[in-house]
């Protein structure tokens, strides 16, 4: 029922919007659950469990009931928090958890049962048959018990994640907040004041309060604009602080302007914080406290003085606290009938003309889909009266939330009748207002203009205490008051449907500890983290117990502090947002090509270069590597890691990173060398050249390139800092190509401004040479066996080079190859790549033990020397090949001798590497066999037990083809 | 004769402009990375007209721009420096060098990099090597509303997407606050 001329709505900006396809209308600045109570409308949900017909509670994200699904398509978001939800023109939005509809549920039939469905219901009803348990017993309780369902389609990528750095954030903007923002403010602190709420103000848009002798709200107002002034502050409305984390780093939740999909999800660096939360108010567990109608005595204030709403049309209050008072008050004062005010305590004041029963409780409810009338009780006398809604205070708990959220536990407060933070529980963090326990407005604006005060000088900053606007003082009085004995269910998480009888009944059978009835009663485990029943349920379980509520405690506060949709958390990182892609300067001509492109870690690298007619990848793979064996190929290889070192103790750094010796290379010589790790084990291997004296350049494989220049920044650093040399990544300078064939000095001959000779560029040389005019490097090196160059121009100009190179070579007789060619090219000449080293193999493994120095110290020498990384019998690099050359091999096969049963206490070793060999007609496969160089041409049964190869192998050497390497001296 | 052609990181991907914010590549004439041998960042400053850029700070001379970008490594945009006391190595085309325009670039930045960059606190001459995304970046303010925005060059094309959606984010937001 809307009351004309209250609350902080715009009559004249009328909304249109749907529930449960019914029109209905609001007004601007009413929220999805004002505005369904304006037009009467009080049911709103189902509950989790038992599909009883449930109404909204509060007026905050601390909803249990209204939860509703919004929009459509891969914008609808369920679980949304009716009184969070911001309503707009055309918003959609239907209830959750009924079929076929909310005022019809058969699904209530759950209700009927539940004596049957009580705490602990699951753990001992679905014990049999053991089978049952997933087929059929959770597929059935998961389709009746729920919540909102997603829309199965993929949520447009339209949120945010954003960084914030403040010298102080102030959580909450109510009077505490925006005082310490004000005080902070003209300080000249960086301020981030962030309220979850669409307004700011807080409770003081919620009461009818005066503060500095005018309506609080003009405070408010004023407060802001001059927040607004002040550039230093930044104010974050619809963001909710939803964890704290180490090192003043705290989450937050902003959600976009009404209709908006959009969240933003941030991660604010703040070097103070202040909390500001206040605090929410609870319940009492009377019998039939969950009918559409009962709700939050502050909550129906807010209704009333924020959107202008009456929450019902007769209204009973019931309290143990003054607050429950100011409902009656302020309902009577705005013309709404006030039934009864009933408190539990003795003696209560009569503020104004209605009923007041003191020293009464509410035993029962009536009206099944909205509460018709209530059943109170006074001096054991019981008394029925009429009302359509039940405004309940059970006192207010502070939002101690976040200051739990690294392991502090609050501590309880008798006068006060709830939990408060303990100091310093979160380091930087100071709390004001309500969240510490500081119910009175004065007390808010006090505590925050003093937490203000305490976090400036933290930062150096000078202020004074300010003159406070006079407020509100009155000290706080409460009577706890529990729960309510009487026939029928008292509630306490109205989300899962965990009654005082669930609490009693897990004290009984030893759940005893606050966790332990959590987990079995499920309090608490809602999408609202049992904001409002927490405190309740553990007062019920000390009175099960015996125990105080001090000592009972509470249960774990976690972040975080309200549900973040995934979609925030990990916004922009699906699609190309997902991970970085590297691409090579050959990668535009790769793709023409219509060469398909294979991720390797973070680089685009192309599989092979199909031509017309080929159908296949083997076909364009088997003619690449033939291209390559008789003509010339050209690859691009510019994804090796380049290292530049240069230093006059660069060689003995070599040295000492590398097995063998480096400091013998010549300039203009190029040499291959073996890195170990620490451990023995061997941890890459590549090429280094030497340009000049002092000045090297190594190569690294692709996925190696970070991991060894952290290893080489290691080793400079902390082993051997007195050694003078600088180390700095050139990978992407460079763009580098293999030119690689017999025809491959003709093909460079037709691009250097000066030609080459095999006398002044044999196998293993390199230097500077122009091609085109621009500057390259040239190294004489070969991957595939062949006789072969890598020419490397800067990155610009590498589309243009590789371009060019494909053109000559294919005037050649070759082309381009990819990734499986040059594959198969190692394969059959036993190198090696990281299938080979996996982390596991040590030198001698891999038949390279005579690189390990004798004559020099280098890492990982002592320990690649233990007898055990020496000893003959591991399994050691051989080549194999089937007896039957077509005969299926597989990389993860494992190594069986012929008399054995494949079976894993058999193993003979594994097979790392496999191509078809297009050279030698032939499969061919790189493995690790135990003993493996005193096995060769022994045979060996090659078994993939996941893929069903059983393949008779001999053991051979690794490399296939051409052994004495005649071919790469050209 | 046969030449090469240059292509620059970006290609042809950039200028854009999303609000008041401009994303444009920048081609500086060389980019050299400078690393002093111990000792020797005196005589490596004079090598270069300018000191050697304290951490986090840039230093200038004649037109070239030196960037702190580690222990021991300033990154020289211009003319490329000459010294015998330290390790120089050409990274010209190493880089993907990005310039963004306009007020409120800190705002988009804040979507992809967790240093804070407003002026406020990261004023021109402020450099920072942190992330873009997922991406390792170089990131100087140059004028108070000039950032300049360094990533390896493979990966220019992931920081063009990657910026482009954050000056997006940036722009809705002013939009709606």
């Amino acid at each position: 029922m809307r009351i004309a001329g209250r609350g902080l709505v715009d009559p004249g900006r009328v909304i249109g919007f749907s529930f449960d396809g019914r029109p209905y209308t609001g007004l601007a600045g009413d929220s999805l659950a004002s505005a369904l109570l304006a037009n009467g409308v009080r049911l709103m949900g189902r509950s989790f469990k038992y599909h009883r017909p449930r109404g909204v509670m509060t007026a905050g994200s601390d909803e249990p009931n209204a939860l509703v699904t919004v929009g459509r398509g891969g914008d609808r978001r369920p679980n949304e928090r009716a009184p969070m939800v911001e309503l707009f023109d055309g918003m959609e939005a239907v209830s959750q958890n009924r079929w076929p509809g909310l005022g019809l549920d058969v699904m209530a039939v759950n209700d009927l049962l539940s004596p049957l469905l009580g705490a602990g219901f699951y753990y001992k009803t679905f014990m049999w048959p053991r089978a049952f348990w997933e087929r059929v017993y959770e597929p059935l309780i998961r389709r009746a018990a729920g919540l909102g369902a997603l829309s199965g389609l993929p949520a447009p990528d339209v949120s945010d994640k954003v960084f914030g750095h403040c010298d102080l954030l102030v959580i909450g903007a109510g009077p505490a907040g925006l005082m310490a923002a004000l005080v902070a403010g003209r300080a000249g602190a960086d301020v981030i004041l962030a309220d979850e709420r669409d307004r700011m103000g807080g409770r003081l848009l919620d009461e009818d309060e005066m503060l500095g002798g005018a309506p609080a709200r003009a405070w408010v107002a004023a407060s802001l604009e001059e927040l607004d002034s002040l550039p230093n502050v930044r104010r974050m409305a619809r963001t909710t602080v939803t964890g704290a984390y180490d090192g003043g780093t705290y989450g937050a939740l902003q959600r976009g302007a009404p209709g908006a999909v959009h969240h933003s999800f941030w991660r604010i660096a703040a070097r103070r914080a202040v909390l500001c939360a206040g605090a929410l108010e609870r319940g009492i567990a009377f019998p039939g406290n969950d009918r559409p109608g009962v709700m939050m005595a502050g909550a129906v204030r807010r209704y009333l003085h924020r959107h202008g709403v009456a929450a019902g049309q007769s209204v009973a209050v019931f309290g143990n606290n003054d607050s429950a008072h100011r409902t009656a008050r302020d309902l009577h004062a705005a013309g709404v009938r006030v039934a009864a005010l009933i408190d539990t305590r003795p003696e209560v004041p009569q503020y104004a003309d209605y009923e007041t029963f003191a020293g009464a409780e509410v035993v029962a409810t009536r009206g099944r889909l909205g509460l018709r009338g209530i059943t109170i009780r006074q001096n054991g006398r019981e008394r029925r009266l009429r009302a359509d809604t039940l405004a309940v205070s059970g006192g207010w708990n502070p939002a101690v939330h976040l200051t739990c959220h690294m392991n502090a536990r609050p501590l309880w407060r008798d006068d006060i009748a709830g939990f408060v933070p303990p100091e310093g529980a979160i380091p930087g963090l100071g709390v004001a207002g309500a969240a510490a326990g500081v119910f009175s407005t004065h007390g808010a604006l006090s505590t925050g203009a003093r937490a203000a005060l305490a976090a400036l000088s933290d930062l150096g900053l000078r202020a004074t205490m300010p003159d406070l606007p006079g407020a509100e003082d009155a000290p706080f009085a409460i009577t706890p008051h529990w729960q309510v004995a009487g026939r029928g269910r008292a509630w306490l998480d109205l989300q899962n449907d965990v009654t005082t009888k669930d609490v009693a009944q897990a004290a009984r059978e030893n759940f005893r500890s606050v966790e332990h009835m959590k987990r079995y009663t499920t309090l608490g485990m809602a999408t609202d983290q049992g904001k409002g029943s927490n405190v309740n349920a553990l007062a019920v379980l000390a009175d099960a117990t015996g125990r105080g509520i001090a000592e009972t405690g509470t249960t774990t506060f976690r972040p975080p502090y309200v549900p973040v949709p995934i979609a925030a958390m990990g916004a922009g990182a699906s699609g190309a947002g997902y991970a970085p892609q590297r691409f090579t300067p050959s990668h535009g001509a790769s793709v023409e090509k219509g060469a398909p492109m294979i991720e390797a870690g973070l680089w685009y690298r192309p599989g092979w270069f199909p031509r017309p007619g080929e159908t296949t990848w083997r076909e364009s793979c088997d003619r690449e590597v033939a291209m390559v064996r008789n003509a010339v190929g050209i690859c691009d290889v510019s994804t090796l890691g380049k290292i530049d070192i240069q230093g006059p103790d660069a060689a003995a750094f070599l040295d000492f990173v590398y097995a063998n010796r480096f400091s013998t290379l010549k300039p203009g010589r190029v040499r291959y060398g073996l890195m170990l790790r620490e451990d023995g084990h061997v941890m890459d291997d590549g090429t280094t050249a030497c340009l000049a004296p002092g000045h090297y350049v190594m190569t690294t494989t692709t996925a190696a390139a970070a991991p060894v220049l952290k290893h080489l920044e290691f080793v400079s650093q902390v082993l051997r800092p007195e050694w003078n040399l600088r180390l700095a990544p050139v990978t992407e300078q460079w763009a580098q190509f293999a030119v690689a064939g017999p025809r491959s000095r003709d093909l460079l001959n037709a691009l250097l401004d000066d030609e080459i000779g095999n006398d002044a560029w044999p196998f293993m040389s390199c230097g500077a040479v122009s091609v085109c005019g621009v500057a390259a490097r040239l190294f004489r090196i070969s991957f595939s066996g062949e006789h072969a160059y890598e020419i490397a121009v800067p990155a610009r100009y590498g589309d243009s080079l590789f371009r060019l190179l494909v053109a000559l070579a294919e005037g050649l007789g070759g082309g381009a190859y990819g990734m499986e060619a040059l594959n198969v090219l190692r394969i059959e000449k036993g190198h090696l790549t990281d299938a080979e080293i996996d982390g596991r193999t040590t030198a001698c493994d891999l038949g390279m033990g005579r690189m390990v120095s004798p004559d020099k110290d280098c890492i990982g020498k002592m320990m690649a020397a233990r007898p055990g990384l020496r000893d003959p019998a591991r399994e050691r690099l051989v080549g194999l090949r089937p007896v039957d050359p077509q005969a299926p091999v597989s990389a993860g096969a494992h190594l069986f001798n012929p008399g054995d049963k494949a079976e894993r206490v058999h193993d003979q070793g594994h097979v790392t590497s496999v191509a078809w060999s297009p050279t030698l007609n032939s499969n061919l496969a790189l493995a690790f066999l135990k003993h493996g160089p005193a096995r060769l041409g022994e045979r060996i049964r090659l078994v993939d037990h996941l893929r069903g190869h059983d393949t008779l192998c001999i053991v051979t050497d690794p490399v296939a083809f051409d052994p004495e390497g005649g071919r790469l001296r050209g | 004769m046969v030449r090469l052609v240059a292509r620059t990181a970006a290609g042809g991907a950039l200028p854009q402009t999303i609000g008041g914010l401009t994303l444009a590549e920048h081609l500086p004439e060389a980019i050299t990375a400078v690393m002093p041998f111990d000792g020797q960042e005196g005589a490596v400053s004079d090598d270069m007209g300018m000191p050697f850029p304290a951490p986090g700070r840039t230093s200038e001379a004649d037109g070239a721009l030196a960037i702190w970008a580690g222990r021991h490594l300033a990154l020289v945009l211009g003319a490329p420096p000459r010294s015998s006391h330290g390790a120089i190595s050409d990274q010209s085309d190493a880089w993907a060098v990005f310039d963004l325009t306009g007020p409120g670039g800190a705002e988009a930045l804040a979507r992809l990099c967790p240093v804070d960059t407003r002026a406020a606190q990261f004023p021109p001459g402020h450099t920072a090597r942190s992330l873009l995304g997922h991406v390792h970046a170089s990131i100087t303010r140059l004028k108070d509303d000039r950032l300049r925005i360094m990533v390896p060059r493979s990966m220019a094309h992931t920081a063009i997407h990657d910026l482009t959606r954050a000056m997006g984010h940036a722009l809705r937001s002013q939009s709606a606050g």
